[in-house]
């Protein structure tokens, strides 16, 4: 056994490639369907990013259309959409990291507190449900609850003599609504892992501080928060690189026209310029500037938290 | 004399809520639980609310009547979603293109996982970040669009399903657990009795792991089920498309030029209203129903998730 254990240690970069293929055959048809997958669905779309230096024309294909190097990047800075989409994207993703990523962390933390494990669950439960939601049900349920005459907040408002609340038809109410209903939607579970990390605190360190007679919010300020603190730094790295990314879903559902000021961000302006307005080109070159940010912010933000002595991300 | 009596006073407290913490109930107890109760309600009402409106009447809700309880029970609007046909259709559709859609997706999970969870492949590193890459980077959508059209993959159901089943994230969830769960040993001593990895993989490595398969097709079922995105970029013929694009148009898209409504041979007699929260639930209901049960499993993929990714 454990020669066999040495041997196998050794043969990844000592075999051919012969007696690789002949020993693991079967490993690789297996990865055979997957490889075919990604290429065929991935990779293939990847040489269709030519046309951001196209002046791509849906009906003259990549062969008929002509070159233009780096116009479509020239018109694309100085689009103003395009700068208000940006504009909006950022602000809308940092503010939603302000407001949503410390929710979870107090919910966990109170979650610890509780000291009914029947209560726990059934808040636990309760918590985790909006994530399971689909965005067509959270923003169907968020427009007949927020609908400005009939829906029932309002009706409420109005009963108690308020004036009613144009909560997603304007655009500063709107998007205050639209940051705390994702608020809502994630604070639940993201609880998960902070918990887990919360359990791997050792016990001792508690008992040491009860024995000490430091109080609840001295343990939770002196133990708990030191303990999870690799995981919210992990955490707040990992959303920082995703600063960029929009959710198309989400950006969709709440979409209406008063308040395109604001929703209008990086996914809308992708899909409105480029199934809407068939223009191809443009809204590719958007979508790649996208995904090139998004790609260098991951990778700095894997740097960073391997940096700080935390477990990289990839 | 009065501030040293009460120091006195708070060391007591200290000391006594050192000894005795695990059993007293404290205000900070009771502020915890309404505070966590009340996010709960929040979580809870909407659904009551909706839940009301879709089985009182008419009238009750014109007159915003209805809160938490409904006000002159009637199905109506139940019925006529029923005898419409086209939701109940739209259901049966989705949960077939949500099975077929996770089988081939563990499927094709479980074909990369499990080679690349293997240290001795050779080649490992190169496959791992083809397969890993996609996640990272994407063409974007009109690339992608462009592409499907080439395939013929256009308002064609296929396009809802193979382009998705091949999940980079999921298949990391299954490597690590792979490579963390279940020990080498077992491996190599079913490989010293002769068996081949085809072997191994059937009768030892899938058995092991049915807590993560279970885990990961509740991933990519619930990730289909909710997802619309792709219906509306891909698919224009209705009777392809899923429910929640079927809601979607519905009722979160009052602006949409093309909001269905349902037939008038069904003889509709509710009101949008009612009948918006009746098909708001009925898309919904499903969902919370079975929701309990997948909960447990969920949280172990994210337990497992979260050491990787």
């Amino acid at each position: 056994m454990a020669k066999l254990k040495s041997g196998t240690s050794n043969v990844q970069t000592k075999t051919s490639w012969k007696k690789a293929l002949k020993r693991d055959w079967q490993f690789y048809v297996l990865l055979l369907i997957p490889l075919v997958l990604v290429i065929v669905f991935n990779y293939a779309a990847y040489p269709g990013l030519r046309m951001v230096f196209m002046d791509y024309k849906p009906a003259k294909g990549y062969d008929g259309s002509n070159w233009v190097g780096l116009a479509i990047f020239q018109k694309m800075f100085k689009d103003a959409d395009f700068i208000r989409a940006l504009r909006n994207s950022l602000v809308f993703n940092f503010l939603d990291l302000l407001v949503g990523f410390p929710m979870p962390i107090i919910l966990a933390l109170m979650l610890n507190e509780l000291r009914y494990p029947r209560f726990k669950k059934v808040t636990q439960t309760i918590l985790y449900l909006p994530h399971f939601l689909s965005w067509v049900i959270v923003g169907s349920v968020a427009y007949q609850l927020f609908k400005p005459s009939s829906g029932i907040i309002n009706v409420l408002l109005t009963n108690m003599g308020v004036e009613s609340v144009p909560f997603l038809t304007e655009k500063w109410h709107w998007a205050v609504t639209y940051l705390l209903i994702g608020v809502w939607q994630t604070m639940g579970w993201g609880t998960i892992i902070y918990l887990a990390a919360i359990t791997s605190i050792s016990n001792e360190l508690y008992e040491a501080a009860m024995i000490d007679g430091a109080g609840r919010w001295k343990r939770m300020w002196h133990i708990t928060l030191p303990g999870i603190k690799g995981t919210i730094v992990t955490l707040l790295i990992m959303n920082l690189g995703r600063v960029m990314n929009s959710n198309f879903e989400r950006l969709d559902v709440f979409g209406n026209t008063q308040v395109k000021d604001f929703q209008y961000q990086l996914a809308i302006y992708i899909y409105e310029k480029g199934l809407g307005n068939a223009q191809f080109s443009m809204s590719t070159a958007v979508g790649l500037f996208q995904s090139i940010v998004g790609l260098i912010l991951v990778l700095a933000a894997d740097k960073v938290a391997k940096l700080l002595g935390e477990e990289g991300l990839i | 004399m009065a501030k040293k009596k009460n120091e006195v006073i708070r060391d007591a407290e200290n000391t006594s809520e050192g000894s005795r913490a695990i059993n007293k109930f404290r205000i900070s107890d009771g502020l915890i639980m309404v505070f966590l109760a009340l996010l709960c309600l929040t979580c809870i009402f909407p659904f009551i609310h909706l839940a009301a409106k879709s089985i009182s009447s008419n009238s009750a809700v014109l007159a915003k009547s209805v809160y938490l309880w409904p006000k002159e029970i009637t199905f109506d609007a139940y019925t006529s979603l029923i005898k419409d046909g086209t939701m109940v259709y739209s259901m049966i559709y989705s949960v077939i293109v949500t099975a077929v859609f996770t089988l081939l997706g563990m499927i094709a999970c479980t074909c990369a996982a499990y080679p690349l969870s293997k240290k001795r492949l050779k080649g490992r590193n190169l496959f791992t970040f083809l397969l890993m890459f996609p996640m990272y980077f994407n063409a974007g959508l009109i690339p992608t669009y462009l592409l499907f059209k080439g395939l013929n993959l256009l308002d064609n159901v296929w396009v809802l399903i193979l382009p998705l089943i091949y999940s980079p994230y999921n298949m990391l969830i299954m490597k690590t657990y792979l490579q963390s769960s279940i020990p080498d040993s077992l491996e190599e001593s079913a490989y010293l009795d002769g068996a081949s990895n085809f072997q191994i993989l059937g009768r030892i490595i899938l058995p092991l792991s049915k807590p993560i398969i279970a885990t990961l097709s509740l991933f990519y079922a619930v990730g289909r089920w909710n997802a619309y995105a792709d219906n509306k970029y891909y698919i224009k013929t209705d009777t392809l498309k899923m429910i929640q694009y079927k809601l979607y148009q519905m009722v979160a898209s009052a602006t949409e030029a093309q909001t269905t409504t349902l037939s008038e041979a069904a003889a509709v007699t509710s009101t949008p209203e009612v009948l918006q929260a009746a098909s708001i639930m009925f898309v919904t209901i499903p969902i919370i129903c079975i929701y309990p049960f997948l909960q447990k499993y969920f949280v172990k993929g994210v337990m497992v998730g979260a050491v990787k990714g």
